[in-house]
Formats: structure tokens, sequence, C-alpha cells
């Protein structure tokens, strides 16, 4: 928790940023690379979000989708769902909007480093995922092997292609897809993506699992990982939760007696067992 | 007192001055014209002092759409004097404050609070709602620049700042009290304390511990199940501190506002996503998450009871479900 001594005007009030590049990835999903108009770096870490604000339409919380390591810009992966998401996917570069933020713990990078890491993606959970991967690929020294597990319900459902293919194709990452119902084009896997944890061999202990998707995918991909023999606490999940203010005050992303703003919105298996509410 | 408080009026002490008055048959906060309107012996207010600090709507920042947009933050305050505040709202502007000042502090709290002087005063005559007795909220040593007791024919006045005391020598005439005049202050908070209609089955330090082995008990879906999410308790609740953000654009199209406005944990749409998904989805969740925020979570984050006892739930619950002191009681019995 980061204690501040005097109150920032900032708390509530956004900082401009142009849209820089905007793209699509599917049906419903778009990147939107951003540059803050005051020049500075938004300074996140892979796991955080921000608060987006459309003026007149209102702000939502959004998963920062780039690596730090990339400078002078960011990008966020949006689905047009709600009033914020559908009016920023009738954007066109050039447009201001407001960012607060970057907010939350974000994944324990300082914990990852030296070991191996098992990324799970469950179609969106890629958004925030594909921030840590690019940060481990881009300091991959630091890290053990890397092994990225990612599954969708079809073809036309991926996301990222360019890159998936690269981490495909490239020697220090093992990349394994699926997709839940594959189409006359599809040639690789097909089965929900637990069916991909009888193709790896992970060492247990040296071994983090970092797993964002669906909640339902939760449920069995935490089965896997135990089943695996992960430690509980090396099992690493991201909530999804109305995280409306992003600075613990106004409650709507509360889980018992935790801000999923503040103390999460990363959280161990361990923790989460502890906290009724959560999945 | 009426001397006092016209002397603050019409001295204009501060820019509002603010007291209990009466409103048909309640009581609410509301800002003096005379001091004859001020009611100090009063039971509970329909809404709490919290009102002055976090106001049911605020503007947070201005914004100006367009191509170039622009915005401008928005912290305003009137300085205020507020009389008559019971013991137990005292207790939850503490609560307030502990939300608001400490981590990330809150600008426009800040400055609202910074900006006000607190006039406490005894509750002698408390609602039959109220369960202050049990949780220690009944008077306090804290948290006030002044706190007035009536005793008969005179105040007794508690100085608790600096500034209450500056303000007592420079509007009103005082002196000394005398040792039969605090025996008469102790002996009226004394016969106050036997007034209470409800109570506590446990100390207030149990509470926590209480919930902490309550989770699964059938209590929270039998006494939720008369419960017409119209967050009625929340929205008089004085620890209450949930608040929704929204925008709000001019009819012209080119210029609008960013407000927060009360929300609460008890309204059906909380905690839902832009997905559909509501994480707590029926009204047996909602009803526990409150006690729990009362009871256990806000003592857990901030070191204080997320009740005060002050009534005002259970006053205004149509289901006649909403008293904390209600539930608990039945979960230690369980």
């Amino acid at each position: 928790m980061v204690m501040q001594l005097t109150p920032k005007a900032s708390l509530h009030l956004p900082r401009l940023a142009e849209l820089v590049r905007v793209e699509s990835l599917a049906q419903r999903e778009k990147v939107f690379e951003l540059k803050l108009k005051d020049g500075e770096e938004l300074g996140h870490k892979p796991g955080q979000f921000v608060e987006v604000s459309l003026f007149g339409i209102g702000e939502a919380p959004i998963s920062i989708s780039s690596s730090p390591t990339k400078k002078g810009s960011f990008e966020l992966a949006i689905r047009a769902t709600g009033n914020v998401t559908n009016a920023l996917h009738r954007l066109d570069k050039g447009a201001t909007v407001g960012i607060r933020g970057p907010f939350g713990n974000g994944f324990p990078l300082d914990e990852f480093r030296g070991k191996d890491v098992l990324v799970v993606a469950g179609g969106l959970g890629l958004f925030p995922l594909r921030s840590l991967i690019n940060y481990i690929r881009d300091n991959r020294a630091d890290f053990g092997r890397l092994t990225v597990l990612f599954g969708c319900r079809a073809p036309a459902e991926r996301l990222f292609c360019d890159e998936l293919c690269k981490w495909q194709d490239c020697k220090d990452t093992e990349f394994l897809e699926t997709v839940d119902v594959g189409d006359d084009s599809w040639t690789g896997s097909v089965g929900v993506i637990t069916t991909l944890f009888l193709k790896i061999d992970i060492e247990p202990s040296n071994t983090y699992a970092v797993a964002v998707g669906p909640p339902i995918m939760y449920r069995f991909v935490i089965a896997e990982c135990v089943k695996k023999g992960i430690p509980e606490d090396q099992i690493i999940l991201s909530l999804e939760r109305r995280m409306k203010c992003g600075v613990g005050k106004c409650g709507h992303c509360q889980i018992n007696n935790v801000y999923v703003c503040q103390e999460g919105p990363v959280f161990t298996y361990a923790e989460l067992k502890q906290l009724k509410e959560a999945v | 007192m009426i001397n006092f408080v016209d002397t603050l009026i019409e001295k204009k002490a501060a820019e509002e001055i603010v007291g209990v008055k009466a409103s048909d048959s309640k009581y609410i906060f509301g800002k003096l014209a005379n001091a004859g309107e001020l009611c100090l012996n009063y039971d509970v207010t329909l809404l709490p002092p919290k009102k002055y600090f976090l106001p049911q709507r605020e503007t947070v920042f201005k914004f100006k759409l367009g191509d170039k947009p622009s915005l401008e933050p928005v912290a305003e305050a009137k300085s205020i004097i507020l009389i008559g505040v019971h013991p137990y709202d005292i207790k939850a502007i503490e609560l307030c404050d502990a939300v608001f000042t400490t981590i990330n502090p809150d600008p426009n709290y800040l400055l609202k609070r910074d900006k006000a002087t607190i006039i406490g005063t005894d509750c002698l005559s408390p609602n039959p709602k109220a369960f202050c007795a049990s949780l220690d909220t009944a008077t306090t040593e804290s948290g006030f620049d002044l706190m007035l007791t009536d005793i008969g024919d005179s105040y007794v006045v508690a100085i608790g700042t600096a500034k209450g005391d500056k303000l007592l020598k420079k509007y009103a005439k005082t002196r000394e009290a005398t040792q039969s005049e605090l025996a008469g202050r102790d002996g009226q908070r004394k016969k106050a304390l036997g007034e209470y209609k409800v109570s506590l089955n446990m100390s207030p330090e149990e509470i926590p511990g209480l919930l902490e082995v309550s989770w699964g008990s059938p209590v929270f879906k039998e006494k939720s199940e008369p419960c017409l999410s119209c967050g009625s308790c929340v929205m008089v609740c004085p620890t209450c501190v949930c608040f929704d953000v929204q925008d709000d654009v001019a009819f012209t199209l080119d210029k609008g506002e960013r407000y927060r406005q009360w929300d609460g944990c008890m309204l059906v749409d909380f905690a839902k996503v832009a997905t559909g998904e509501n994480f707590r989805d029926d009204k047996e969740k909602r009803f526990r998450h409150r006690m729990y925020r009362k009871g256990k979570y806000l003592q857990e984050r901030y070191g204080k009871l997320g009740c005060v006892g002050c009534g005002r739930c259970a006053l205004a619950c149509l289901a006649q479900i909403a008293s904390p002191a209600e539930t608990f009681n039945l979960l230690k019995a369980s």
C-alpha cells in the first residue's frame, strides 16, 4: 500500500492522452496505443490497470497490455462491452482520452526472477498477460523457462496473431495454443485450455503459474496447476471487479476486507482461498 | 446558548452556521437563520452530518469537450460550524476521516473537513433503535472542537481543540464550571445510558471474532429474505462512504462535469461489471456484506468499528431487518 502524506488533486483528475494508433484485433476487440500529453511515461508494471475516461461518457478500468519495456507510449487492448468501451471503439487516431493510474499491485515480478514462468491465458486474459510475456522476453536473462498457453473459443477469436506466431517460432519461449471449437482452416489443437497441460513438462517447485481468463476457467486451471504440484502461493491469478475509483474509496471492487484496486487485482491462489467471495 | 449561537450567526463566525432543526416530526442538519431554529434536545437526524464532507452529489472536475478537451479540478468548501452533533456521529466522522485522509487522501473531503468546526452535544434522549451504549459511542472524548451537555438551566462545555477554545472565548460568555455542574453533566450522561432500548449481547470487541465464524450462518438468509434492496439503510448511515462516479454533459454538448454521488452495497447493481457479471447477485450476499463491513472489514482496515449504533438504518428500513444489533445478537445466540 502506498502512503501519501499530502492529497493530490490528481486522485480523481485524469491526465490527458492521445490515441496514436488504433488497430482491430478481432470482431469486438481493438488495440489502442496512447501517449500521455504531458510527455511522461505511464510507469506501470505488468498486471496493473488504468482508469480510462471518455469525458461525457464515463470511466472504466482497463488492464495495460504493453510491456513497460516499450517506452514512449502504452497499449490498451479492449473489447467493446460497456458504455465507455463501446464509445472508445468509435474513436479514431488523434482523439483525446483521460487516463488515471496505473493502479493495483501488478504481477510479483521480483518473485518470478530466476524462476520458470507458466503463463495461462484464456481469451481476453491475454491482454494483461501480453504485458508480462513481452516484459519477460525483453529481460530474458532474468527469468527461467517461459511457457505460454493460450486458449480461445474459435480461430476467429485469436488475438495479437502476429505476436502469437512470433512466440511460437522463438526458441526461448514455449508457446502452445488451442481453440474450443475449430473450423476448416484450423489445423492446431482443439479443446479447452486445460488439455494443453498434458503437453507440458514443468518443474513445479521452480515454477510460477500466472493465469488470467474468465472466472470459470480459474476453477479448472487451478486444479491442473495443483495436480502438476505447483505450490498454492506460486499460482497467480488476476481478478475482474468493478474498480470505479481505483484508489480504495468507492467500495465497488471490495471482496471481503480486500479492495481489488489496492491489494489486487493480482492474488495468489493461497490468498484467494481465504477470500470467500473471490472466485 | 441562544446568545452564543445568535452571535455566531450575526458576526458571521463562519460562512455557514449549521445546526439541528425540526422538520415536521423529524430532525435534520440545516443552515440556521437564527438560534431559535436550533434543537439541541433531539433524538437523531434523518441524515448524518457526513453530508457536509461527502455530499450526496459533488462535482469532482469540469471538462470542455471538442478538439482540444480540457479539465478543471473542482474542490469547493465553505467554512462551516456544525452545532449539535451527537457523539455517535462524531465517532462516525472519525471513521470517515480514517477512510478519506489516511491512505490516498481525498482532496475534496479534506478541504471540506479542514474548514469545519464541530460543536457536539450529548445525546440525552436516544431514539428507540439506537444502541450506542453497547458500542461505547454514547459519549466521546475526541473528534469535537466543543462538546455541550445540557444540565437543565445551563450547558457544560468541554473544549476539545484550540479552535474550539478560540471560538468560545470570542463569541460566548462562559465561566469555569463548578464541581456540582460537572457532577450534573455526569449524571445526565449516566441517565441517558439507561434510556437505550436496544442493546448488544456482547462487547464491541467481540463482534469481528463473531463474524469470523459466522460466514455460513443461516441467519443471513433468514434476515435478508424480506429485503427490498432499496438501499435506505446505507443512504442514512453515518459510516457508509461508498460512492459512484458519473459524467454529466451540458445540453450544448460542449462541456460537462464528472461528479460522485452516494452509492451503496445493498443496491442490486453495486458489484456488477460491464460484462453483466454481478459479484454480489443476491440479497443474502449483499446483506451479509453490509453486516461484515459494519462489524469486521472496516475494523480490520482502519481500526474502528463500522457501526456507531445510531439506529438510523433500523428506523429507515421498511422491511425492519437493517439493525446490525439484531443480526449480531442472533448470530451470537445461534
